[in-house]
Formats: C-alpha cells, structure tokens, sequence
C-alpha cells in the first residue's frame, strides 16, 4: 500500500470486474468499470479534481474563494471532499428531487445546500445556478455542462484505463448526464479502435418534469455538441426505472458488485447490445460505467421493496 | 399504415386535451408525427422549427431508442410501436 499526502490521490486508477456469468450471450463479455471505487464512491471525483485543477492553473481559482456548482449529487460530493482542504467555500444547487442520502453526504461535508425545484429536475437547478452565477460575479461557476475539463478527465483517464486493461473492448455503454464520461472516453476508444461502438443510456427524466414550461426549457449540455456528441454516439436509449432496478439488483445479487441505478440502468443497456450480437459478428467485449455504489439509493426501496412499487417511486426522483 | 402509441411528457398534455397518450397512424415516425400534430395543432410548434424538423431541445424514441441515432424521421414503424416525446434532461 501508498501513504498518500491527500484523499485525492484515490481519484482513479479503478479496477474492472468480469460479470459475463450474467451476459445473455455466451460470445459475448461483459465488463463493469468500478467508478463507485472513488473515494466518494462516484465517477465525479475525477471531474471535480480536474475542474478544480483547471481553474487552479487559469488563476481563476484561489484561496478563499466562492465555488458555485449545480449538481444532482454527485459532482457536488466530489467536489465537497477536495475543497475544504483547498480553502475554497462551496455552494451547491441541489433539486429537491434527489434521495436523501445524496443531501445527507453533503451535509456531512459541510456544504451550503440552495434548493432548486424538484419539479424542474436538474435543467432547474442548471438554470438557478446560470442566475445566481449571473447576480454574483466574484462566485467562480465551475459549469461541469459546459468545461472542458469534464470529458478532459476522462479523455485522459477513464478512457486509457479502460484501453489498457481491456485492449479488446468493441463496445461501450454508459449514463448520459453531462455527457461528460460519454465523450470524453467515447472520443478516446474511437481513436484507439474506429469500430468500438458507444452507447449512451438515459433514464425518462423529461416525462414528468413538470416545471418546465414548454419543451424550450429543454437543455442539451454544451460539451456534448462541442465533443461532437451526435457522431460520436452509435445509439441512445432510455431504460426505464422497472428495468434499472432489476439489472442494478442482479448486480449485486449475483455479482457481488454494489450498483448504483445508473449502473444498472448501464447494464440493462449492455444486455441489449449483447443480445443483439450474432455469432457472425465475432466475439464482443463490452465495457459498462457503475457511476456509483448502491448505498445512496437504501432509503428508496431499491433493492428490496417490491420492484414494481419502487419503480413508480423512482419516476419522481434523480438518479444520474 | 400502423398504429402507434405516443407518448407525451407531462409539459404537452395541455396541448393534446390532457391526455398522456394518443394512438395515430403512419408508417414513419415523421409521418406519426405529422399525423399528431394534425389532430392537436397547438402541439405543432413545441415539436417542430420552421423547417419541419425536431426542434433541438426535444428527443423522440422510438420503442426507448432515439430516433436521431435510427433514420430519424424517416425511421420505419409497425403495429404496435411506442414512440416517446420528451425534453431534454441533463444529469450531473
Ligand atoms: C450516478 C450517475 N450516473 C451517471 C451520471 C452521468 O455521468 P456524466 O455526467 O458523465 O454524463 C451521473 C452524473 O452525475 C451520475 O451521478
């Protein structure tokens, strides 16, 4: 073992586990990329660190200072870890709609938590925090929607990773949430391999979102256009919460790995893909992100109420 | 011709007489959705810009796919097929 200086060193390096033994197809291989392994448990870790050290090396970003950031929980955490020992005050924009133990987490850090709609969902706390940003210039607005150092992290990490313990990958899937584990690692394998296909999963967010007031308060993430988002995808998909669930219990039930929703909502993608291989198409390795662990997600029901009265729950909160 | 269930998010119900669902007929989602808005013409401006494409802040699926990764509106439909409307959510 390391004696590390800071937590921060945990940021990634994170293993990949084999969990074929659920794979709907015998030629093909499944992978989960454990980013629950961060030391917050999610893959924002490696955001929150190279967004800081982005605006650190600009000179945007010095001791003292106000950071404001919207984030449905887990950018918000990551972030929470490395501040307070940078000197730097945090303020995060958190939907009302989001489990408690993701406003619990920040509370422990010390967070000041502005509560943005549950109604709106997350394009609601990205616009309050666009308006609070806007009415107090001296904040510095970290904007993980619209920096580069997002999908940089894992252009430069996440991808690599994966390419080297998993040199053969043909296909990989993932949350959509900023886009920025999509884009960043998506841009990576295709430059490492052309033919590895990238397929986004999202879960049916915009069907009850009720504060928006029309369909213009739709958001699309600045880098996902910036980072080519429409080319660089082979396909997205929703998965709806039954199914999330299901796959997300599987995991841990006959994996031994503890996923979050989005991971299972991530591995329902990739049986569809394996599913859809034909014997003729050789053998596939499929790559999944677990963006996070279960523990987050207890105070739901998910992985033991009845699964069908879970699911109704689940249409009303965040979990990407 | 087939029958198709759309979906619409809670935004665009006032617009489709409330309802969370309306069954229509085409044989592409384009012509699904030119049938939709036909019938609920409040509908056509929220979905469409000027050129009669899907405005950019809206996804549509087709069976939970996004029809911007098949044939877009062009993609082929069959009795029985859901096509979803919803507006962009990020996550994070
Ligand atoms: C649990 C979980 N899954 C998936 C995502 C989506 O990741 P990205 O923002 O890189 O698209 C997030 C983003 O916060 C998340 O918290």
């Amino acid at each position: 073992m390391v004696l590390l200086q800071a937590v921060s060193g945990l940021i990634g390096n994170t293993p990949m586990v084999d969990v074929s033994q659920l794979s709907p197809n015998p030629d093909v291989r499944i992978l989960a990329k454990l980013e629950s392994q961060n030391p917050t448990g999610s893959v924002k870790d490696r955001v929150a660190l190279a967004m800081l050290e982005a605006a650190e090396a600009s000179g945007e970003l010095s001791p003292g200072r106000v950071i404001l950031e919207p984030s449905s929980g887990n950018t918000g955490i990551a972030l929470a870890m490395l501040c307070s020992q940078r000197g730097y005050e945090l303020k995060i924009v958190l939907p009302e709609s989001v489990t408690v133990e993701r406003r619990q987490v920040l509370e422990a850090f010390g967070v000041e938590i502005i509560s943005s709609s549950g109604a709106e969902g997350s394009n609601g706390a990205v616009r309050l925090a666009q308006r609070l940003s806007d009415e107090n210039p001296d904040w510095v607005f970290l904007y993980q929607y619209g920096n580069q150092a997002n999908p940089r992290a894992h252009y430069e990490g996440t991808g690599p990773e994966i390419v080297a313990d998993a040199p053969e990958i043909t296909h990989f899937v993932a949350g959509l949430g900023t886009s920025g584990t999509l884009m960043g690692v998506g841009a990576y394998l295709k430059e490492h391999n052309p033919a590895v296909k990238v397929f986004a999963v999202e879960p049916p967010s915009g069907e009850r979102v009720e504060g928006l007031r029309s369909l213009d308060d739709g958001y699309v993430p600045p880098i996902f256009d910036k980072w080519g988002g429409i080319d660089l995808l082979d396909g997205k998909r929703i998965v709806r919460p039954a199914e999330s669930l299901l796959w997300a219990r599987r995991l841990v039930r006959e994996a031994g790995v503890f996923a979050g929703l989005s991971a299972g909502a991530a591995m329902a993608g990739a049986v569809k893909v394996a599913e859809r291989l034909n014997r003729k198409d050789g053998p596939a390795t499929i790559v999944f992100i677990v963006s996070d662990g279960a523990w987050k997600y207890l105070s739901t029901g998910a992985y033991d109420d009845d699964l069908d009265d879970v699911a109704e729950r689940l249409a009303d909160i965040i979990y990407f | 011709m087939s029958a198709v269930t759309v979906r619409l998010p809670t935004v665009l119900r006032q617009q489709a007489n409330g309802q969370s669902a309306v069954s229509v007929a085409g044989s592409t989602v384009g012509e699904v959705v030119d049938e939709l808005v036909l019938g609920y013409p409040d509908l056509k401006s929220n979905l469409l810009d000027e050129a009669g494409t899907v405005r950019k802040f809206i996804n549509v699926y087709l069976n939970d796919e996004d029809i911007r990764f098949l044939d877009q509106l062009e993609t082929t439909v069959v009795e029985g097929d859901e096509v979803a409307i919803l507006p962009a959510v990020a996550g994070g």
